[in-house]
Protein backbone atom coordinates (compact mmCIF):
# COMPACT_ATOMS: atom_id res chain seq x y z
CA UNK A 1 0.00 0.00 0.00
CA UNK A 2 2.83 2.37 -0.75
CA UNK A 3 0.55 4.37 -3.04
CA UNK A 4 -1.91 4.85 -0.25
CA UNK A 5 0.84 5.89 2.14
CA UNK A 6 2.04 8.47 -0.36
CA UNK A 7 -1.52 9.71 -0.67
CA UNK A 8 -1.91 9.94 3.06
CA UNK A 9 1.30 11.97 3.25
CA UNK A 10 -0.13 14.20 0.53
CA UNK A 11 -3.33 14.63 2.50
CA UNK A 12 -1.41 15.51 5.63
CA UNK A 13 0.47 18.10 3.60
CA UNK A 14 -2.89 19.58 2.52
CA UNK A 15 -4.14 19.35 6.10
CA UNK A 16 -1.11 21.26 7.28
CA UNK A 17 -2.09 24.13 5.02
CA UNK A 18 -5.32 24.50 6.97
CA UNK A 19 -4.78 26.68 9.99
CA UNK A 20 -6.96 28.00 12.76
CA UNK A 21 -8.83 24.77 13.41
CA UNK A 22 -6.94 23.55 16.44
CA UNK A 23 -10.05 23.11 18.53
CA UNK A 24 -11.41 20.54 16.14
CA UNK A 25 -8.22 18.79 15.21
CA UNK A 26 -8.82 15.36 16.79
CA UNK A 27 -12.18 14.92 15.09
CA UNK A 28 -10.80 16.27 11.83
CA UNK A 29 -8.14 13.63 11.54
CA UNK A 30 -10.30 10.78 12.86
CA UNK A 31 -12.29 10.97 9.64
CA UNK A 32 -9.35 11.31 7.26
CA UNK A 33 -9.04 7.69 6.14
CA UNK A 34 -12.78 7.11 5.85
CA UNK A 35 -13.15 10.25 3.75
CA UNK A 36 -10.27 9.29 1.52
CA UNK A 37 -11.60 5.79 0.86
CA UNK A 38 -15.05 7.18 0.12
CA UNK A 39 -13.83 9.77 -2.36
CA UNK A 40 -11.04 7.63 -3.83
CA UNK A 41 -12.80 4.30 -4.16
CA UNK A 42 -16.54 4.45 -3.48
CA UNK A 43 -18.42 7.63 -4.31
CA UNK A 44 -19.61 8.13 -7.87
CA UNK A 45 -19.09 11.86 -7.89
CA UNK A 46 -16.33 14.11 -9.20
CA UNK A 47 -15.89 17.83 -9.75
CA UNK A 48 -17.75 17.59 -13.07
CA UNK A 49 -20.81 15.82 -11.64
CA UNK A 50 -21.55 17.78 -8.47
CA UNK A 51 -24.98 18.72 -9.88
CA UNK A 52 -25.72 15.45 -11.69
CA UNK A 53 -28.93 13.89 -10.32
CA UNK A 54 -27.31 10.46 -10.71
CA UNK A 55 -24.36 11.24 -8.44
CA UNK A 56 -23.87 9.59 -5.10
CA UNK A 57 -24.45 11.91 -2.13
CA UNK A 58 -22.02 12.26 0.74
CA UNK A 59 -23.26 14.10 3.81
CA UNK A 60 -20.76 15.09 6.51
CA UNK A 61 -23.29 15.12 9.31
CA UNK A 62 -21.07 16.01 12.21
CA UNK A 63 -19.60 19.04 10.46
CA UNK A 64 -17.06 19.50 13.22
CA UNK A 65 -13.44 19.37 12.25
CA UNK A 66 -13.93 19.55 8.51
CA UNK A 67 -10.20 19.99 7.85
CA UNK A 68 -9.89 16.42 6.58
CA UNK A 69 -12.99 16.89 4.43
CA UNK A 70 -11.61 20.06 2.89
CA UNK A 71 -8.25 18.42 2.33
CA UNK A 72 -9.91 15.51 0.50
CA UNK A 73 -12.07 17.87 -1.56
CA UNK A 74 -8.92 19.77 -2.54
CA UNK A 75 -6.99 16.60 -3.32
CA UNK A 76 -9.81 15.42 -5.58
CA UNK A 77 -10.15 18.76 -7.35
CA UNK A 78 -13.53 19.88 -6.01
CA UNK A 79 -12.01 23.05 -4.56
CA UNK A 80 -8.78 24.95 -5.27
CA UNK A 81 -5.95 23.99 -2.98
CA UNK A 82 -5.28 27.60 -2.07
CA UNK A 83 -8.70 27.83 -0.42
CA UNK A 84 -7.12 25.77 2.38
CA UNK A 85 -4.90 28.69 3.36
CA UNK A 86 -7.72 30.84 4.69
CA UNK A 87 -9.93 28.70 6.89
CA UNK A 88 -12.61 30.82 8.53
CA UNK A 89 -11.32 34.08 7.05
CA UNK A 90 -13.54 37.03 6.25
CA UNK A 91 -13.83 36.16 2.58
CA UNK A 92 -13.18 32.44 2.85
CA UNK A 93 -15.59 29.88 1.52
CA UNK A 94 -14.30 27.37 4.06
CA UNK A 95 -15.71 27.83 7.54
CA UNK A 96 -15.05 25.86 10.69
CA UNK A 97 -18.30 24.16 9.64
CA UNK A 98 -19.04 23.63 5.94
CA UNK A 99 -21.72 25.52 4.02
CA UNK A 100 -23.17 23.72 1.01
CA UNK A 101 -24.01 26.97 -0.72
CA UNK A 102 -20.35 28.07 -0.65
CA UNK A 103 -18.41 24.89 -1.47
CA UNK A 104 -18.77 22.84 -4.67
CA UNK A 105 -19.52 19.20 -3.92
CA UNK A 106 -20.70 19.74 -0.37
CA UNK A 107 -24.21 18.29 -0.05
CA UNK A 108 -25.27 19.74 3.31
CA UNK A 109 -24.37 22.62 5.55
CA UNK A 110 -23.59 21.04 8.89
CA UNK A 111 -22.05 21.69 12.27
CA UNK A 112 -25.03 21.33 14.58
CA UNK A 113 -24.98 17.65 15.50
CA UNK A 114 -27.72 15.25 14.55
CA UNK A 115 -29.05 16.70 11.31
CA UNK A 116 -27.36 14.65 8.59
CA UNK A 117 -29.15 11.35 8.97
CA UNK A 118 -32.64 12.88 8.68
CA UNK A 119 -31.58 14.91 5.67
CA UNK A 120 -29.96 11.84 4.14
CA UNK A 121 -33.12 9.81 4.58
CA UNK A 122 -35.09 12.57 2.87
CA UNK A 123 -32.61 12.60 0.00
CA UNK A 124 -32.76 8.82 -0.36
CA UNK A 125 -36.58 8.94 -0.38
CA UNK A 126 -36.61 11.85 -2.82
CA UNK A 127 -34.25 10.11 -5.24
CA UNK A 128 -36.30 6.92 -5.11
CA UNK A 129 -39.54 8.85 -5.68
CA UNK A 130 -38.05 10.25 -8.88
CA UNK A 131 -36.91 6.87 -10.16
CA UNK A 132 -33.24 7.64 -9.45
CA UNK A 133 -32.34 4.22 -8.14
CA UNK A 134 -28.60 4.28 -8.82
CA UNK A 135 -27.35 6.94 -6.38
CA UNK A 136 -26.35 5.90 -2.90
CA UNK A 137 -26.53 8.26 0.05
CA UNK A 138 -23.71 8.17 2.60
CA UNK A 139 -23.91 9.97 5.94
CA UNK A 140 -20.83 10.32 8.12
CA UNK A 141 -21.45 10.67 11.85
CA UNK A 142 -19.35 10.57 14.98
CA UNK A 143 -19.89 8.29 17.95
CA UNK A 144 -20.52 11.27 20.23
CA UNK A 145 -22.93 12.73 17.68
CA UNK A 146 -25.15 9.71 18.30
CA UNK A 147 -25.96 11.28 21.67
CA UNK A 148 -28.39 13.53 19.78
CA UNK A 149 -31.86 12.00 19.91
CA UNK A 150 -32.68 13.02 16.37
CA UNK A 151 -30.37 10.24 15.14
CA UNK A 152 -32.48 7.66 16.91
CA UNK A 153 -35.63 8.89 15.21
CA UNK A 154 -33.79 8.42 11.93
CA UNK A 155 -32.23 5.04 12.76
CA UNK A 156 -35.58 3.54 13.75
CA UNK A 157 -37.41 4.88 10.69
CA UNK A 158 -34.80 4.00 8.04
CA UNK A 159 -34.61 0.47 9.38
CA UNK A 160 -38.38 0.09 9.49
CA UNK A 161 -38.83 1.07 5.84
CA UNK A 162 -35.73 -0.77 4.59
CA UNK A 163 -34.04 2.21 2.99
CA UNK A 164 -31.34 0.27 1.20
CA UNK A 165 -29.74 3.17 -0.70
CA UNK A 166 -28.64 4.67 2.64
CA UNK A 167 -25.31 3.95 4.28
CA UNK A 168 -24.31 5.51 7.59
CA UNK A 169 -20.65 5.62 8.54
CA UNK A 170 -19.99 6.16 12.22
CA UNK A 171 -16.41 7.13 12.99
CA UNK A 172 -15.91 5.83 16.51
CA UNK A 173 -13.09 7.50 18.43
CA UNK A 174 -14.83 6.75 21.72
CA UNK A 175 -15.57 10.37 22.43
CA UNK A 176 -19.18 9.96 23.59
CA UNK A 177 -19.30 11.09 27.22
CA UNK A 178 -21.39 8.17 28.42
CA UNK A 179 -20.24 5.66 25.83
CA UNK A 180 -22.31 3.06 23.99
CA UNK A 181 -22.35 -0.10 26.12
CA UNK A 182 -22.92 -3.08 23.85
CA UNK A 183 -21.44 -1.27 20.90
CA UNK A 184 -22.64 1.22 18.34
CA UNK A 185 -23.47 -1.32 15.64
CA UNK A 186 -26.08 -2.95 17.86
CA UNK A 187 -28.12 0.26 18.00
CA UNK A 188 -28.56 0.07 14.25
CA UNK A 189 -28.80 -3.71 13.94
CA UNK A 190 -31.72 -3.97 16.33
CA UNK A 191 -33.58 -1.60 14.02
CA UNK A 192 -32.99 -3.76 10.97
CA UNK A 193 -29.81 -2.24 9.58
CA UNK A 194 -27.01 -4.37 8.13
CA UNK A 195 -24.14 -3.51 10.44
CA UNK A 196 -20.41 -4.02 10.30
CA UNK A 197 -17.52 -2.75 12.38
CA UNK A 198 -14.12 -2.22 10.78
CA UNK A 199 -10.74 -0.64 11.45
CA UNK A 200 -11.21 2.98 10.47
CA UNK A 201 -7.57 3.24 9.35
CA UNK A 202 -7.61 0.13 7.11
CA UNK A 203 -8.43 1.32 3.61
CA UNK A 204 -9.12 -2.11 2.16
CA UNK A 205 -11.39 -3.07 5.03
CA UNK A 206 -13.26 0.20 4.67
CA UNK A 207 -13.61 -0.34 0.93
CA UNK A 208 -15.06 -3.82 1.42
CA UNK A 209 -17.53 -2.57 4.02
CA UNK A 210 -18.60 0.47 2.01
CA UNK A 211 -18.80 -1.17 -1.40
CA UNK A 212 -21.92 -2.09 -3.34
CA UNK A 213 -24.38 -4.07 -1.24
CA UNK A 214 -25.63 -7.41 -2.45
CA UNK A 215 -28.77 -7.00 -4.55
CA UNK A 216 -32.10 -7.25 -2.80
CA UNK A 217 -30.93 -6.74 0.74
CA UNK A 218 -33.57 -4.06 1.38
CA UNK A 219 -31.80 -2.81 4.47
CA UNK A 220 -29.89 0.37 5.21
CA UNK A 221 -26.27 -0.21 6.11
CA UNK A 222 -24.05 1.10 8.87
CA UNK A 223 -20.28 0.84 8.92
CA UNK A 224 -18.73 1.60 12.30
CA UNK A 225 -15.17 2.73 11.65
CA UNK A 226 -13.15 2.47 14.83
CA UNK A 227 -10.12 4.68 15.27
CA UNK A 228 -7.81 5.52 18.15
CA UNK A 229 -9.38 7.13 21.22
CA UNK A 230 -9.79 10.85 21.05
CA UNK A 231 -7.76 11.22 24.27
CA UNK B 1 -64.67 15.29 8.77
CA UNK B 2 -61.80 16.50 10.93
CA UNK B 3 -62.40 20.24 10.60
CA UNK B 4 -63.27 22.28 7.52
CA UNK B 5 -59.86 23.88 6.89
CA UNK B 6 -58.01 20.66 7.61
CA UNK B 7 -60.37 18.77 5.27
CA UNK B 8 -59.70 21.32 2.55
CA UNK B 9 -55.96 20.94 3.08
CA UNK B 10 -56.07 17.14 2.94
CA UNK B 11 -58.26 17.14 -0.19
CA UNK B 12 -56.06 19.71 -1.93
CA UNK B 13 -52.76 18.06 -0.98
CA UNK B 14 -54.14 14.69 -2.09
CA UNK B 15 -55.09 16.19 -5.45
CA UNK B 16 -51.70 17.89 -5.78
CA UNK B 17 -49.82 14.64 -5.20
CA UNK B 18 -51.89 13.16 -8.04
CA UNK B 19 -51.38 16.08 -10.38
CA UNK B 20 -47.79 17.09 -9.76
CA UNK B 21 -44.94 14.56 -9.56
CA UNK B 22 -42.85 17.09 -7.62
CA UNK B 23 -45.24 17.28 -4.68
CA UNK B 24 -44.65 15.10 -1.62
CA UNK B 25 -46.51 15.00 1.69
CA UNK B 26 -44.69 14.19 4.92
CA UNK B 27 -46.59 13.55 8.13
CA UNK B 28 -45.81 12.35 11.63
CA UNK B 29 -48.90 10.19 12.34
CA UNK B 30 -51.17 13.26 12.58
CA UNK B 31 -53.62 13.11 9.61
CA UNK B 32 -51.91 9.90 8.41
CA UNK B 33 -55.26 8.09 8.21
CA UNK B 34 -56.74 10.87 6.09
CA UNK B 35 -53.81 10.60 3.70
CA UNK B 36 -54.13 6.80 3.57
CA UNK B 37 -55.60 6.73 0.06
CA UNK B 38 -52.94 9.07 -1.28
CA UNK B 39 -50.26 6.95 0.37
CA UNK B 40 -51.55 3.81 -1.34
CA UNK B 41 -51.47 5.50 -4.74
CA UNK B 42 -48.16 7.29 -4.20
CA UNK B 43 -46.20 5.38 -1.54
CA UNK B 44 -42.95 7.10 -2.53
CA UNK B 45 -44.33 10.62 -2.11
CA UNK B 46 -46.74 10.31 0.81
CA UNK B 47 -44.52 9.55 3.77
CA UNK B 48 -45.43 8.94 7.40
CA UNK B 49 -42.36 8.91 9.65
CA UNK B 50 -44.27 8.05 12.83
CA UNK B 51 -44.24 10.31 15.87
CA UNK B 52 -40.86 11.82 15.00
CA UNK B 53 -41.00 15.55 14.38
CA UNK B 54 -37.27 16.17 14.07
CA UNK B 55 -37.22 13.52 11.37
CA UNK B 56 -40.38 15.00 9.83
CA UNK B 57 -38.52 18.21 9.05
CA UNK B 58 -35.19 16.54 8.31
CA UNK B 59 -36.82 14.29 5.71
CA UNK B 60 -38.66 17.31 4.32
CA UNK B 61 -35.36 19.14 3.93
CA UNK B 62 -33.77 16.15 2.20
CA UNK B 63 -36.68 15.78 -0.22
CA UNK B 64 -36.38 19.46 -1.11
CA UNK B 65 -32.68 18.98 -1.87
CA UNK B 66 -33.55 16.38 -4.50
CA UNK B 67 -35.89 18.80 -6.26
CA UNK B 68 -39.24 17.73 -4.84
CA UNK B 69 -41.74 20.19 -3.34
CA UNK B 70 -42.50 18.73 0.09
CA UNK B 71 -45.46 19.61 2.29
CA UNK B 72 -44.87 18.77 5.97
CA UNK B 73 -47.82 18.70 8.31
CA UNK B 74 -48.68 18.21 11.96
CA UNK B 75 -49.88 20.21 14.97
CA UNK B 76 -48.35 23.66 15.22
CA UNK B 77 -46.40 23.12 18.47
CA UNK B 78 -44.75 19.98 17.09
CA UNK B 79 -44.19 21.34 13.59
CA UNK B 80 -42.68 24.70 14.51
CA UNK B 81 -41.62 24.61 18.14
CA UNK B 82 -40.46 21.07 18.78
CA UNK B 83 -38.53 20.87 15.52
CA UNK B 84 -37.53 24.50 15.26
CA UNK B 85 -33.82 23.91 14.81
CA UNK B 86 -34.62 21.53 11.97
CA UNK B 87 -36.78 24.23 10.39
CA UNK B 88 -33.92 26.70 10.76
CA UNK B 89 -31.11 24.41 9.58
CA UNK B 90 -32.61 21.59 7.49
CA UNK B 91 -34.72 24.01 5.44
CA UNK B 92 -33.44 27.59 5.66
CA UNK B 93 -29.73 27.01 6.13
CA UNK B 94 -29.61 24.35 3.40
CA UNK B 95 -31.07 26.90 1.01
CA UNK B 96 -34.08 24.66 0.45
CA UNK B 97 -37.72 25.62 0.68
CA UNK B 98 -40.72 23.65 1.84
CA UNK B 99 -44.36 24.12 2.74
CA UNK B 100 -45.24 23.63 6.40
CA UNK B 101 -48.93 23.25 7.16
CA UNK B 102 -50.05 23.30 10.77
CA UNK B 103 -53.31 22.63 12.52
CA UNK B 104 -54.18 23.51 16.10
CA UNK B 105 -53.72 27.26 15.77
CA UNK B 106 -53.15 29.02 19.11
CA UNK B 107 -55.92 27.70 21.38
CA UNK B 108 -57.92 25.64 18.87
CA UNK B 109 -57.25 22.66 21.14
CA UNK B 110 -58.92 24.56 23.96
CA UNK B 111 -59.71 21.57 26.15
CA UNK B 112 -56.29 19.99 25.75
CA UNK B 113 -54.15 22.65 27.37
CA UNK B 114 -50.85 24.41 26.85
CA UNK B 115 -49.01 21.40 25.42
CA UNK B 116 -51.00 21.75 22.19
CA UNK B 117 -51.01 25.54 21.96
CA UNK B 118 -48.41 27.39 19.88
CA UNK B 119 -49.41 31.04 19.63
CA UNK B 120 -45.72 31.90 19.11
CA UNK B 121 -45.45 30.00 15.82
CA UNK B 122 -45.53 32.98 13.48
CA UNK B 123 -43.14 34.92 15.74
CA UNK B 124 -40.70 32.02 15.48
CA UNK B 125 -41.05 31.83 11.70
CA UNK B 126 -40.34 35.57 11.72
CA UNK B 127 -36.81 34.86 12.99
CA UNK B 128 -36.07 33.07 9.69
CA UNK B 129 -35.43 34.37 6.17
CA UNK B 130 -38.04 35.27 3.54
CA UNK B 131 -40.92 33.05 4.59
CA UNK B 132 -44.42 33.49 3.23
CA UNK B 133 -47.03 33.03 5.96
CA UNK B 134 -50.64 32.23 5.11
CA UNK B 135 -53.33 32.42 7.79
CA UNK B 136 -56.55 31.56 5.95
CA UNK B 137 -59.70 32.95 7.49
CA UNK B 138 -62.07 30.56 5.75
CA UNK B 139 -61.84 26.98 4.45
CA UNK B 140 -62.40 28.17 0.88
CA UNK B 141 -59.18 30.20 1.10
CA UNK B 142 -57.06 27.11 1.75
CA UNK B 143 -57.00 25.50 -1.69
CA UNK B 144 -55.87 28.53 -3.71
CA UNK B 145 -53.19 29.36 -1.14
CA UNK B 146 -51.81 25.82 -1.16
CA UNK B 147 -51.93 25.59 -4.94
CA UNK B 148 -50.03 28.86 -5.22
CA UNK B 149 -47.45 27.59 -2.73
CA UNK B 150 -46.47 24.54 -4.82
CA UNK B 151 -45.74 26.67 -7.88
CA UNK B 152 -42.47 27.98 -6.44
CA UNK B 153 -39.63 26.73 -4.25
CA UNK B 154 -39.78 29.29 -1.45
CA UNK B 155 -40.52 28.70 2.22
CA UNK B 156 -44.20 28.79 3.13
CA UNK B 157 -46.01 28.37 6.45
CA UNK B 158 -49.74 27.73 6.26
CA UNK B 159 -51.55 28.10 9.59
CA UNK B 160 -54.91 26.31 9.61
CA UNK B 161 -57.49 26.89 12.32
CA UNK B 162 -60.87 25.63 13.45
CA UNK B 163 -61.78 29.30 13.78
CA UNK B 164 -63.13 30.89 10.61
CA UNK B 165 -64.99 33.86 9.24
CA UNK B 166 -68.48 33.43 7.80
CA UNK B 167 -67.28 34.03 4.25
CA UNK B 168 -63.98 33.88 2.33
CA UNK B 169 -62.26 37.11 1.33
CA UNK B 170 -59.47 38.26 -0.94
CA UNK B 171 -56.51 38.67 1.36
CA UNK B 172 -53.32 39.08 -0.66
CA UNK B 173 -51.91 42.21 0.92
CA UNK B 174 -54.08 44.41 3.12
CA UNK B 175 -57.52 44.47 1.53
CA UNK B 176 -60.05 46.98 2.91
CA UNK B 177 -63.31 45.35 3.92
CA UNK B 178 -64.76 48.47 5.53
CA UNK B 179 -63.73 52.09 4.98
CA UNK B 180 -63.46 54.78 7.64
CA UNK B 181 -61.27 57.73 8.59
CA UNK B 182 -60.34 57.64 12.26
CA UNK B 183 -58.04 54.58 12.31
CA UNK B 184 -56.75 51.61 10.32
CA UNK B 185 -57.44 48.19 11.75
CA UNK B 186 -55.63 45.16 10.34
CA UNK B 187 -57.40 41.84 10.91
CA UNK B 188 -55.47 38.65 10.16
CA UNK B 189 -57.24 35.43 9.13
CA UNK B 190 -60.06 34.34 11.43
CA UNK B 191 -59.89 37.61 13.39
CA UNK B 192 -61.84 39.44 10.65
CA UNK B 193 -65.36 38.62 11.76
CA UNK B 194 -64.69 39.43 15.45
CA UNK B 195 -63.07 42.71 14.36
CA UNK B 196 -65.99 43.62 12.08
CA UNK B 197 -68.40 42.95 14.93
CA UNK B 198 -66.25 44.87 17.40
CA UNK B 199 -66.00 47.96 15.19
CA UNK B 200 -69.63 48.10 14.06
CA UNK B 201 -70.61 51.76 13.88
CA UNK B 202 -67.03 53.06 14.29
CA UNK B 203 -65.52 55.31 11.62
CA UNK B 204 -62.53 53.04 10.94
CA UNK B 205 -61.00 51.16 8.06
CA UNK B 206 -60.85 47.42 8.55
CA UNK B 207 -58.36 45.69 6.26
CA UNK B 208 -58.07 41.94 5.92
CA UNK B 209 -55.14 39.71 5.09
CA UNK B 210 -54.68 35.97 4.95
CA UNK B 211 -51.02 36.52 4.08
CA UNK B 212 -49.30 38.46 6.88
CA UNK B 213 -45.83 37.59 5.50
CA UNK B 214 -44.52 39.26 3.58
CA UNK B 215 -46.33 42.07 5.37
CA UNK B 216 -47.97 44.53 2.96
CA UNK B 217 -46.04 47.61 4.07
CA UNK B 218 -46.93 49.69 1.02
CA UNK B 219 -50.57 48.77 1.50
CA UNK B 220 -50.48 49.90 5.11
CA UNK B 221 -48.88 53.22 4.18
CA UNK B 222 -51.59 53.77 1.56
CA UNK B 223 -54.37 53.01 4.02
CA UNK B 224 -52.87 55.26 6.69
CA UNK B 225 -52.35 58.10 4.22
CA UNK B 226 -56.05 57.95 3.39
CA UNK B 227 -57.13 58.25 7.03
CA UNK B 228 -57.34 61.27 9.34
CA UNK B 229 -54.91 59.70 11.80
CA UNK B 230 -51.96 57.33 11.71
CA UNK B 231 -53.56 55.22 14.42
CA UNK B 232 -53.15 51.52 13.63
CA UNK B 233 -54.63 48.50 15.38
CA UNK B 234 -53.30 45.01 14.68
CA UNK B 235 -55.56 42.10 15.55
CA UNK B 236 -53.74 38.81 15.04
CA UNK B 237 -54.85 35.27 15.94
CA UNK B 238 -51.37 34.42 17.23
CA UNK B 239 -49.00 36.10 19.69
CA UNK B 240 -49.88 39.76 20.27
CA UNK B 241 -47.38 42.08 18.64
CA UNK B 242 -46.02 39.56 16.15
CA UNK B 243 -46.40 42.09 13.32
CA UNK B 244 -45.58 45.16 15.40
CA UNK B 245 -42.05 45.37 14.00
CA UNK B 246 -43.40 45.17 10.45
CA UNK B 247 -45.80 48.03 11.16
CA UNK B 248 -43.01 50.09 12.74
CA UNK B 249 -40.88 49.48 9.68
CA UNK B 250 -43.71 50.33 7.27
CA UNK B 251 -44.44 53.59 9.10
CA UNK B 252 -40.88 54.51 10.04
CA UNK B 253 -41.29 57.91 8.39
CA UNK B 254 -44.78 58.54 9.78
CA UNK B 255 -45.51 59.56 13.37
CA UNK B 256 -48.04 56.93 14.39
CA UNK B 257 -49.61 55.03 17.24
CA UNK B 258 -50.01 51.26 17.34
CA UNK B 259 -52.19 48.95 19.40
CA UNK B 260 -51.16 45.33 18.87
CA UNK B 261 -53.76 42.79 19.95
CA UNK B 262 -53.51 39.03 19.81
CA UNK B 263 -52.92 36.02 22.00
CA UNK B 264 -51.21 36.96 25.26
CA UNK B 265 -48.14 35.27 26.75
CA UNK B 266 -50.13 33.99 29.71
CA UNK B 267 -50.46 30.23 30.16
CA UNK B 268 -54.04 30.42 31.34
CA UNK B 269 -54.00 26.83 32.68
CA UNK B 270 -57.68 26.75 31.74
CA UNK B 271 -59.70 24.38 29.58
CA UNK B 272 -63.14 25.14 28.18
CA UNK B 273 -64.13 26.28 24.71
CA UNK B 274 -62.33 28.23 21.98
CA UNK B 275 -64.72 31.07 22.84
CA UNK B 276 -63.56 30.90 26.46
CA UNK B 277 -59.93 31.23 25.37
CA UNK B 278 -60.75 34.10 23.04
CA UNK B 279 -62.20 35.83 26.10
CA UNK B 280 -59.13 35.02 28.25
CA UNK B 281 -56.98 36.74 25.62
CA UNK B 282 -59.31 39.68 24.98
CA UNK B 283 -60.19 38.60 21.45
CA UNK B 284 -64.00 38.38 21.62
CA UNK B 285 -65.92 41.19 19.86
CA UNK B 286 -66.89 42.90 23.12
CA UNK B 287 -63.36 42.74 24.55
CA UNK B 288 -61.87 43.93 21.25
CA UNK B 289 -64.32 46.84 21.19
CA UNK B 290 -63.24 47.83 24.72
CA UNK B 291 -59.55 47.74 23.81
CA UNK B 292 -59.98 49.58 20.52
CA UNK B 293 -62.31 52.13 22.14
CA UNK B 294 -59.74 52.94 24.83
CA UNK B 295 -57.00 53.31 22.20
CA UNK B 296 -58.86 55.61 19.83
CA UNK B 297 -59.24 59.33 20.67
CA UNK B 298 -62.63 60.08 22.20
Amino acid sequence: MTGTQATTRDLHRLLSRITGDEKHEPSATSTLDVLWVLYDRILRVDPQTVDDPQRDRFLLSKGHGPAAFYAVLAAKGFIPVDWLDDLGGTDSRLGFHPDRTLIPGVEISSGSLGHGLGLGIGMALGLRAQGLLRPRVFVLLGDAELDEGSNHEAIAYAGAVGLDSLTAVVVDNQSATHGWPGGIASRFAVNGWAASTVDGRDHDALQRALGEPAAGTNRPRVVVATVERKW
Amino acid sequence: MVSPMRDEFIATATALVDEDPRVAVVVADISADQFGGAARHHPDRVINVGIREQLLIGVTGGLAQTGLRPIAHTYAPFLVERAFEQVKLDLDHQGGGAILVSVGASYDSSQVGRTHHAPGDVALIDTLTDWTVHVPGHPAEVEPLLRAAVTHDGSVYVRLSTQANAAPHDGYGLVPVRRGRSATIVAVGPMLDPVLAATEGLDVTVAYTHTPRPFDKAGLRALVSGADTADVVLVEPYLAGTSAAAVADALAAVPHRLLALGVTRTDSRRYGSVEDHARFHGLTPDRLRDSIGRFLPA
